[in-house]
């Protein structure tokens, strides 16, 4: 049977030429970077130049970047590190508690871990809605600074619907903020994880203070992340050790998944135009051949998601029992119903958009990749039209467009 | 969910950890559905029950024809909104009340999840809430039969009072859910569903499982 990955967004396969450039560190280049003799000298060689490498495509500098486990630990230890380290400048103060700001679209590595901080009460939190096509607006953030703002954590591009966050607007407007007021806070974070295949990574650019990034979307290794942390700034690292990574992140360093990463990186950034240009052709394609069935809605920013995004809601089915009808065509995507998570809920990003419970449990996305040719969008589009066919006759509901709109 | 909450007939992975995998008989039933209504012309006539709506994920809708002198059931036709579980539940269900003759509408008011859970080869533990429905509209269309038929005596409404409007569930759905160990909301909303699609009914449900826990656990 013809197989179909479509669900890069979840993982990508490593390249071939990256799994190459790791495969020594397994084995002969197995020292710690840590130790003084040659084989970790050699060792620690590697990492530091796998750092410059990622700082370059960064334009940063070596010294900013921070590897750790993932994307998670990333995100993780740019909230916690932040608000660990203000949280005693500001008690005391008129303010007490620091002040956090986020969007609604956040994934679960950033919303958890502020909801958590919000609930006991070590933050107060303000969540920033997103307009129908998951975007933010920025005089809504700029309305929503205060003194005691230590944080702002908002991602490059969305994770589900793929919509691309005016992260350099931001941070033109955090910079003014902080002239105005004198003052080196908010930090701002910036989650990356989604774009950092497709779109243009310079800190300088973009303004942030740090960035998430993680190898297992870039067709890199699972296992490795990396905080970029700008020069100056105040972090409380979050695991404690033999002091590596600045101190910031002890633990032995992850040697062939640095090194994983950072080929990844470069082979990424130096073919992103062209492979960009491809994906958008089939990506529009795909689109707009789902858009020809009826009842369909598109989820996300029609021009301004990422180039390998697809998110379509189709209605009166639940998005569940479409994946599996696709799964047995050997067609692998993936769905914001609830009934393929644990919880209860549909999607948070596509209730965040405004559609119903009923449009949010038809979404299905669709994320495409290296692998993706013409002739599998053909067979997606070909394969479709039945199982949602096939669904609805076998569905009760018969919703009306308004819920979509 | 957590996998304390599995029952006799679920599908664990090797390791007991949470499952994620239908069985051969879910599988078969999801990809070739039985007695899904295909054309309802000729069932305009015919008992029919509702549940559910597809903004809490799941919403099924139940077609009966019964033999008025022995009050079994000829003929069951459905259709389902939800997930592969959810689908395949009310297939399963359709089978059971119409193989060997049919039941009687007394014998299909005691048909449980469990008993058609058990006929899939079980369902994944997060999965046990998707099959709560088809019972449940299976009975609203037994009603419906008995209503028809001028048989009032016979209607036999939900046990207890409904709390959430939108799945029927009443607050003697959320005292045997108590009784089966769903000591928090999350693991009442894991069974039944409730208050997902109408959260204005959560702060009742919530107050309910209190009194419940007290009741029979006394904390």
């Amino acid at each position: 049977m013809r197989q179909v990955y479509l669900d890069h967004a979840a993982t990508t396969p490593i390249h071939p030429e990256v799994l190459e450039r790791m495969q020594p560190f397994f084995s002969e280049k197995f020292a710690n970077p840590s130790s003084f003799h040659t084989p970790g000298l050699e060792a620690k060689k590697a990492v530091d130049e796998a750092r410059k490498s990622i700082a370059s495509s960064l334009n940063a500098h070596a010294d900013e970047m921070v590897f750790c486990s993932g994307g998670t630990e990333s995100d993780n230890l740019a909230i916690f590190g932040v608000i660990r380290a203000q949280q005693h400048a500001v008690r005391g103060t008129q303010y007490e508690i620091p002040h956090v700001i986020t969007s609604s679209v956040e994934h679960h590595a950033v919303l958890e871990p502020l909801q958590y901080l919000a609930k006991t009460k070590a933050i107060d939190l303000t969540v920033l809605p997103v307009d129908k096509f998951g975007k933010i607006a920025v005089s809504d953030l700029e309305e929503a600074l205060r003194p005691e703002t230590v944080l702002v954590s908002v991602m490059y591009a969305n994770n589900e619907i793929g919509t691309i966050q005016p992260i350099a607007d931001i941070g033109r407007a955090l910079l003014k903020w902080r002239k105005t007021n004198a003052t080196q806070l908010p930090y701002f974070h910036s989650d990356a994880c989604q774009a950092a295949g497709a779109l243009d990574l310079d800190v300088e650019k973009l303004h942030v203070d740090l960035l998430t990034l993680n190898g297992s979307k870039i067709y890199g290794p699972k296992g490795i992340g990396l905080l970029f942390v700008r020069r100056g700034m105040k972090l409380a690292p979050q695991i404690r050790g033999g002091g590596q990574e600045r101190g910031l992140r002890s633990g032995t360093e992850n040697v062939p998944g640095i090194i994983g990463l950072a080929a990844a990186l470069e082979l990424a950034q130096a073919g992103k135009d062209k492979e960009n240009a491809r994906l958008i052709r089939l990506r529009d394609d795909l689109i707009n051949g789902l858009l020809t069935i009826g009842k369909t809605r598109l989820n996300g920013h029609p021009t301004e998601r990422l180039p390998n995004n697809v998110n379509v809601s189709f209605m009166d089915i639940e998005g569940e029992a479409a994946v599996l009808y696709l799964d047995a065509k050997g067609i692998y995507c993936s769905t914001g119903s609830a009934c393929a998570s644990s919880s209860l809920d549909p999607s948070h990003v596509i209730l965040a958009t405004g559609v119903s419970y009923e449009a949010a449990h038809g979404s299905l996305r669709f994320t495409l990749g290296h692998s993706t040719r013409p002739s599998d969008i053909g067979y997606v589009l070909k394969t479709i039209p039945d199982i949602v066919k096939k669904l609805r006759q076998m569905s009760p509901v018969n919703l009306d467009m308004r819920h979509f709109a | 969910m957590d996998t304390d909450n599995k029952q006799a007939g679920d599908i664990v992975s090797r390791t007991g950890t949470q499952s994620w995998f239908y069985s051969d008989a879910v599988k078969d039933h999801f990809f070739n559905p039985r007695n899904f209504m295909q054309d309802e012309s000729s069932y305009a006539d015919a008992a029919m029950g509702l549940v559910g709506s597809p903004a809490c994920g799941d919403a099924m809708k139940v077609w009966i024809k019964v033999d008025p002198e022995t009050e079994r059931i000829i003929d069951c036709k459905w259709k389902t909104f939800g997930c592969g579980s959810a689908i395949a539940s009310t297939s399963m269900m359709s089978v059971m009340v119409t193989e060997n003759g049919g039941m009687t509408l007394d014998e299909a008011r005691l048909l449980k999840p469990q008993h058609i859970m058990e006929r899939l080869g079980g369902l994944p533990a997060r999965k046990i809430h998707c099959s709560v429905l088809g019972d449940k509209a299976l009975r609203a269309a037994i009603n419906d039969w008995y209503r028809r038929a001028g048989r009032l005596d016979k209607v036999e409404e939900e046990h207890g009072r409904i709390v959430d409007p939108e799945t029927k569930v009443t607050d003697k759905d959320i005292e045997h859910a108590v009784l089966d160990g769903a000591d928090t909301l999350e693991k009442v909303q894991a069974k039944l569903k409730v208050g997902i699609g109408n959260p204005s009914c959560i702060p009742e449900v919530e107050q309910l499982i209190r009194f419940y826990k007290e009741k029979y656990f006394g904390v």
